[in-house]
C-alpha cells in the first residue's frame, strides 16, 4: 500500500503548482498510470482524499488515465500490445523486447480553481 | 475530455516519483564518489535476505569491506544479526511504511562512513510489491525467490521481477524435499517479462550455489574500483 506515499508526493507537486499559479484551490488532477508502474488505480483513488484533506486539492477530482502496455521487439522490430506478466513479442514470440509504454506514473495536467484573494 | 474554454489549466508531465528519483540520484552520486557498489535486496518476508547477507559476509568479509542498511517495519533484530558478523549495519525502521525510499536511505547514509566500504547492501522491507516502485540510488537490484514460495512468483509479481538485475532462488537445498519447484519454470517466468537477468540457485544454509553469487558480487564490486 505505497499509494498513500504516492498521493502525498502528488499533493506536494500540485501544491507547488497552485502556489506558482496564485490559486487557492485546484479542481481536477490528471494522472497517467501504467500497469507496470506498480500502482493500483482503486488504491490510489482511496488514498487520494486522505492525502488531499486540508490542502489546495481538498475538493479536487482525481482522474486516472490508464496507459496501455506496448513493447518493441529487439529481434524483429515489431511493436505490439502486451500483458503485465507476458511482455514477449506478439509477432515473433521472442522475449527480448523493450517496453515502450506501460510503466509510467505521470502528473499530466492540473486544472486551477479559484484565484487567491 | 475537452477542456472548457475559460479553464485555467497547467500541463505538467512530471513523474509522481520525481522527488524520490532526485534524492536517489543524489545517493547514487554519493556512492560513486566513494567507489561503493550499492546492492538493493528485495523479496517477500522470510525469503532469506538476512541469512544470505550473513553467509555473504562470512565468505567475502576478508576481501571486501561490507556495510548494510536494514529496512524493517519494526525491531533492530536484523541489524544486530549483521553486526554480530563484525560489519556495520544501520537499521531503518519504517513504522507502517511498506518500502524504503531514497530519503530514508539518504538519512541512514549520514550514519555510515563510506570511505572504507566496497559494497553496501540495502536490505529492503520484505514485500514483493511496494519496494519495486522506489529507486534508492542502488546500482543493482537483486530479487530473492525462496523455493517454498513457488516457481510462478515472477509471473505474479511482474513489477518487482522486471526490475531485478539478478534473481536468486534461495533455500534451494529444499528443492529435493519440496519436489514441486522448478527452477527452469521460474526462469521462464523471468524471461516472459522480458528480463535477461541471470537466475541462480543458492542455499545460504548449505553453501550450495553460493560461489556463483559471490563471484557475481566480486565482479560487480571490481568493476567499480
Amino acid at each position: 500500500m505505497h499509494e498513500l506515499s504516492l498521493c502525498e508526493a502528488l499533493i506536494d507537486q500540485v501544491t507547488t503548482i497552485a502556489r506558482e499559479q496564485r490559486v487557492s484551490s485546484v479542481s481536477d488532477i490528471y494522472v497517467r498510470v501504467g500497469p507496470l508502474s506498480g500502482v493500483e488505480g482503486p488504491l490510489m483513488r482511496n488514498a487520494f482524499p486522505i492525502a488531499a484533506a486540508g490542502t489546495v486539492a481538498d475538493q479536487a477530482t482525481l482522474h486516472l488515465e490508464d496507459a496501455g502496455i506496448r513493447v518493441r521487439c529487439e529481434e524483429c522490430g515489431a511493436e505490439s500490445d502486451a500483458k503485465m506478466n507476458n511482455l514477449v513479442c506478439a509477432a515473433c514470440g521472442d522475449w527480448r523486447t523493450t517496453l515502450i509504454s506501460g510503466d509510467e506514473l505521470i502528473l499530466q495536467r492540473v486544472v486551477m480553481g479559484e484565484a487567491r484573494v | 475530455m475537452t477542456p472548457a474554454a475559460d479553464e485555467h489549466a497547467v500541463e505538467v508531465l512530471k513523474g509522481l516519483l520525481d522527488a524520490n528519483d532526485h534524492e536517489a540520484l543524489h545517493n547514487r552520486e554519493h556512492f560513486e564518489r566513494h567507489n561503493v557498489l550499492a546492492v538493493n535486496l528485495m523479496s517477500s518476508p522470510g525469503a532469506g535476505k538476512t541469512a544470505l547477507l550473513e553467509a555473504t559476509i562470512e565468505a567475502l568479509g576478508k576481501d571486501l569491506n561490507i556495510a548494510v542498511v536494514e529496512g524493517d517495519l519494526e525491531t533492530e533484530n536484523d541489524a544486530e544479526r549483521i553486526r554480530a558478523k563484525g560489519v556495520p549495519a544501520i537499521q531503518i525502521t519504517t513504522g507502517s511504511a511498506c518500502h524504503l525510499d531514497a530519503h530514508m536511505v539518504h538519512d541512514a547514509l549520514h550514519e555510515l562512513e563510506l570511505d572504507d566500504v566496497d559494497v553496501l547492501f540495502i536490505e529492503n522491507v520484505g514485500n514483493l510489491v511496494c519496494p519495486a516502485s522506489f529507486d534508492l540510488g542502488q546500482h543493482i537490484n537483486v530479487a530473492l525467490l525462496s523455493t517454498p514460495e513457488g516457481d510462478d512468483k515472477p509471473a505474479k509479481y511482474p513489477v518487482m521481477f522486471r526490475a531485478a538485475d539478478l534473481v536468486l532462488v534461495t533455500k534451494s537445498d529444499l528443492l529435493e524435499v519440496l519436489g514441486d519447484f522448478s527452477p527452469d519454470a521460474a526462469e521462464r517466468c523471468v524471461r516472459q517479462i522480458a528480463n535477461p537477468a541471470p537466475v541462480l540457485k543458492v542455499s545460504a544454509k548449505t553453501g550450495l550455489g553460493m560461489d556463483g553469487w559471490l563471484d557475481w558480487i566480486r565482479r560487480e564490486a571490481g568493476s567499480r574500483e
